[in-house]
């Protein structure tokens, strides 16, 4: 299916969450939102993408 | 000294991580300075992000994520519970950005935000202006720390409104009050902390100065000096001179 990984259009074989990150190589230390809702870690095996699903995934950045 | 959401600091310079020339120099900077927080944000995963994380934990000093470039509640709050997964804190640093040039906080989103966050288990530190009755809104929502600016973010103009900070540490004799943003200069973060200031947040003073370790041992120091002075009660200013040696005793020459 096509989906939106961090602004990008990406087309995917995983059908959660979870499938995705390790898809991608987002094996880090990383939070999830989809479709602009934050999904916890603990949900993300059970989380079923859906096509055109815009997936967020956030990394420690420096910061002020 | 007063607790941060029952931690108490182990120095009051709260130090950014962005903008330094490299990381080894951000290293240093943290060192020699003994800054007891650092403050982290969450950007999209690029690659740089895990060995960031790794160089951050290393230097063993407390962690403060921020909301940097939210403009509105949802989009702060999810960022919020996105950062208290990665880092794992409760810590927040709540910015909510209501005018681009200025970065001026929107206080209205601010109040708002707070209270969500905290009713969720979120301490939260609020970035915002020096207004009494947006502090007192803060409180209200739940907060238990201030942190208002004394100069737009990045501008190193110090303390713009003292008069303004100074009524504030008055109005909250108990809160921990920090001053965040527009510290440019070692003698600004002293002000703050002679002002009874709890701590001092800065980042591109130190980042962005010709030499990052010097000016952020320069801060440390300021801001202990700063901190004394307050703790030594100092005199207060008058307009006349007021002779300090002793007019007994001297001598009839004239």
């Amino acid at each position: 299916m096509k989906i939106v990984l961090n602004g990008e259009s990406r087309e995917v074989e995983a059908e959660t969450l979870a499938a995705l990150l390790l898809e991608c190589g987002l094996t880090g230390r990383v939070a999830t939102a989809v479709n602009e809702s934050f999904v916890p870690s603990s949900l993300r095996a059970g989380h079923q993408l859906n096509d055109g699903d815009r997936v967020e995934v956030l990394a420690p950045m420096q910061g002020g | 000294m007063r607790a941060f959401y029952g931690t108490e600091l182990p120095n009051p310079l709260m130090l950014g991580t962005a903008q330094y020339p490299s990381p080894a120099i951000l290293e240093q900077a943290f060192r020699v300075s003994g800054a007891g927080v650092a403050t982290v944000s969450l950007r999209r995963e690029s690659g740089a992000g895990q060995t960031f994380w790794s160089m951050i934990r290393d230097l063993g000093v407390l962690i403060l994520p921020n909301t940097a470039g939210c403009h509105t509640v949802k989009e702060a709050v999810t960022t919020a519970h996105m950062a208290r997964e990665v880092f794992g804190t409760p810590w927040i640093k709540l910015e909510l950005i209501g005018h681009t040039d200025s970065l001026q906080p929107d206080v209205f989103q601010l109040v708002e935000a707070a209270r969500i966050l905290t009713d969720d288990g979120f301490q939260v530190f609020p970035y915002t202006t020096d207004d009494l009755i947006v502090g007192e809104r803060l409180l209200a929502a739940g907060c238990e720390v201030l942190m208002p600016w004394g100069a737009p973010i990045g501008s190193g103009r110090g303390l713009n409104n003292e008069y303004a900070l100074r009524a504030m540490r008055a109005e909250f004799p108990d809160v921990p009050l920090v001053v965040d943003a527009g510290i440019g200069l070692p003698s600004h973060a002293a002000r703050a902390m002679e002002l009874g200031y709890d701590a001092v947040l800065l980042n591109t003073a130190v980042a962005r100065a010709g030499d990052p370790v010097d000016m952020a041992r320069a801060m440390a120091l300021a801001i202990e000096a700063g901190q004394l002075a307050h703790r030594a009660d100092p005199i207060e200013a008058r307009d006349m001179a007021s002779a300090s040696t002793p007019v007994i005793g001297k001598a009839f020459l004239s």
